[in-house]
């Protein structure tokens, strides 16, 4: 994910000056450099200060490149979460939960106590206290575990007046077909790894501790390619590695100053699941599928570039005069047109598996993360809805917005700074 | 019926006589090598304690590691955990106590009639010079009876360990849910009839 060409990119082409971070159904300028099965690299967040997000790669094969991969440990503590600025592993599980009627703040403190301290243990390839499969934690295989705030939880626990004005509910977008399967919460688990055992191990020991005080309201499965196979693409085929922020662009768009206090450090997901109309597309012929996104289907370059690392020119013209990259091309609508819509994306690819005719059933877990999506997901997602010409096999079914609080330090838990 | 926590609030005495242990869950499981329960969380190569020594023998460094309490309403319940001895001395912990509940006891699990029993440990605990003692679901424990208040999930339990030379170690733990296989209470060791730990 964070290869030397894609940061260079993102340094010498901030949003403002016109760079290339799409947001939106993100596509990707770049494609990372490492392909290697690189040396096993305890990947660190920028919290704990290192910055080498380095993944383990499998593509050597080898046994010791299959153990760098599964003994993988990111930080868990830090001013911030981890799972937010830490490169996305290969599998993600979204848990939403609704609290019960009577869990109150000294509730939820008790609760983000027992996640936090499981978090702790997991991620570091550690088995959880009282976790009766204890070698099914020996696989940390990179995973991180972090916790999300939903509207309610601050009414629950009495702290409506803490809740941060970032988290506020997202407005009706046009197009969009939300169902409330996959919509809203109280409470999110966002548990990721490169090994799907890891996440469902993970994912049990947070929710027998989490289900004294909560309902599971829905569950999203996510997966995407390694890291070391460069690139990822999402269903439709496209290159969809998403250019990001990062360093320092990545801090001022993510973290949040702290309005409230207690935020300072924390930021806000936007989650939405979006559907993929894989029909029509497979229908559709192969350069009106270029013309619609404005990049090439092989290469992830952009219609007026030659490398999928060259920066899209927006501005560019053909012989007839037309824009080169149409005014209707998802990656037109999609880039930040201020620093104030910049996000960080962290999708994953969902497959809930074919109907009875043999129709597909794929989209992606779409993670935005920003200080405030009032600013960024917001308006990006009105100009997508309004007049990408992508909308035709893309659909927003599924919405929710956490408030995601800052990280903690050892022997602390997330959220104390307002619970405690 | 020989124990005197017998009756207290908590006990459901049967029938029979014996005494379900709506508390205890005493499960056939490693808990594996797990962290302290106050919310530490612990690099691999740092190890978090739960617990400090005080008292007579400072020079005892005994502490107890991933510690926690099954969580129950009334009645008994269990800690566990990893006694850890870093001194050059075996050390032998003789007895606990904790304001959580009326009196603490150190037990073991042993097979009785092929059925797991839970009993008083002769002697207590020993840890070697050097080394690690388990408290574990299914193994040796420090056994809760007659809980005072509920120990809630999430909520910090404190329990102090005394040691053969008087010493004590504090130890901070935290409640946990867990639910698994049963033993049943041996109140005395070698005898027969039972509480059944009925979670």
């Amino acid at each position: 994910m964070s290869g030397p060409s894609r940061r260079q990119l993102l340094t010498t082409a901030g949003v403002a000056a016109g760079g290339a971070a799409a947001t939106g159904l993100g596509l990707v300028a770049v494609r990372a450099a490492r392909t290697d099965g690189a040396a096993p690299a305890t990947a660190t967040t920028p919290a704990a200060g290192a910055t080498d997000g380095t993944s383990g790669g499998t593509s050597g094969g080898t046994a010791a490149a299959d153990a760098a991969r599964a003994l993988r440990v990111e930080p868990f503590h830090g001013p911030h979460q981890n799972g937010v600025a830490t490169p996305a592993p290969e599998h993600a599980t979204f848990v939403a939960l609704d609290l019960r009627r009577d869990t109150g703040r000294a509730e939820v403190a008790r609760l983000m106590r027992l996640l936090s301290d499981d978090a702790a243990y997991l991620t570091q390839g550690r088995a959880a206290l009282a976790d009766t499969e204890p070698w099914l934690a020996a696989r940390p295989a990179g995973l991180t575990v972090t916790f999300g705030w939903g509207p309610r939880l601050f009414d629950l626990a009495g702290l409506a007046a803490q809740r941060p004005a970032a988290l506020a509910d997202l407005p009706a977008f046009r197009g969009e077909k939300l169902e409330d399967r996959w919509s809203g919460g109280d409470l999110l688990l966002q548990v990721c790894a490169d090994e799907p055992t890891t996440v469902s191990h993970a994912v049990r020991m947070l929710t027998k501790d989490a289900r004294r005080f909560a309902t599971v309201r829905w569950v999203q499965n996510g997966f995407k390619t390694p890291a070391s196979a460069g690139t990822p693409r999402n269903l439709l085929g496209q290159v969809d590695g998403t250019v990001n922020p990062k360093d320092a662009e990545l801090d001022a768009a993510v973290w949040h100053e702290g309005a409230p206090d207690w935020f300072a450090g924390g930021t806000v997901l936007v989650l939405r699941r979006i559907s993929l109309t894989l029909e029509t597309w497979d229908a559709f012929d192969p350069a009106g599928k270029e013309l619609v996104l404005g990049r090439r289907l092989d290469t992830g370059a952009p219609l007026t570039g030659t490398d999928e690392s060259d920066l899209a020119d927006l501005d560019a013209v053909d012989e007839q005069g037309f824009p080169v990259i149409d005014d209707t091309a998802h990656i037109r609508l999609a880039k930040a047109r201020t620093p104030a819509e910049v996000m960080l994306r962290r999708g994953f690819n969902f497959d809930a598996g074919p109907g009875a005719d043999g129709s597909a059933d794929v989209g992606l877990l779409f993670a935005a993360y920003q200080r405030d999506p009032r600013t960024a997901f917001v308006p990006v997602q009105r100009r997508l809805a309004a007049t990408d010409a992508m909308n035709r096999w893309v659909s927003h079914v599924g919405s929710a917005v956490f408030a995601l609080p800052p990280g903690c330090a050892e022997g602390g838990f997330v959220g104390e700074g307002l619970l405690a | 019926m020989h124990m005197s926590f017998l009756g207290r609030p908590g006990a459901a005495r049967s029938a029979a006589g014996t005494v379900v242990l709506t508390a205890a869950a005493l499960v056939l499981a490693a808990c594996g090598s797990t962290s302290s329960g106050t919310g530490a969380a612990a690099s691999p190569s740092a190890s978090p304690t739960a617990a400090t020594t005080t008292g007579a023998a400072a020079a005892e460094p005994v502490t107890v590691a991933d510690t926690w309490v099954k969580s129950a309403d009334s009645g008994m319940t269990a800690m566990f955990g990893i006694i850890k001895n870093t001194g050059s001395a075996d050390v032998t912990v003789v007895s606990a106590t904790s304001d959580a509940a009326d009196m603490l006891e150190l037990h073991e699990v042993v097979m009785v009639d092929g059925a797991m029993k839970m009993q008083p440990k002769k002697g207590g605990f020993t840890v070697p010079a050097g080394g690690t003692h388990e408290l574990k679901p299914g193994g040796d424990h420090v056994m809760f009876m007659g809980l005072k208040n509920p120990v809630k999930a999430g909520d910090p339990v404190t329990v102090v360990l005394t040691l053969s030379d008087g010493s004590e170690v504090t130890v901070n733990s935290v409640g946990k849910d867990f639910t698994g296989a049963n033993e049943s209470y041996q109140p005395t060791p070698s005898m027969s009839g039972s509480m059944s730990s009925g979670m």
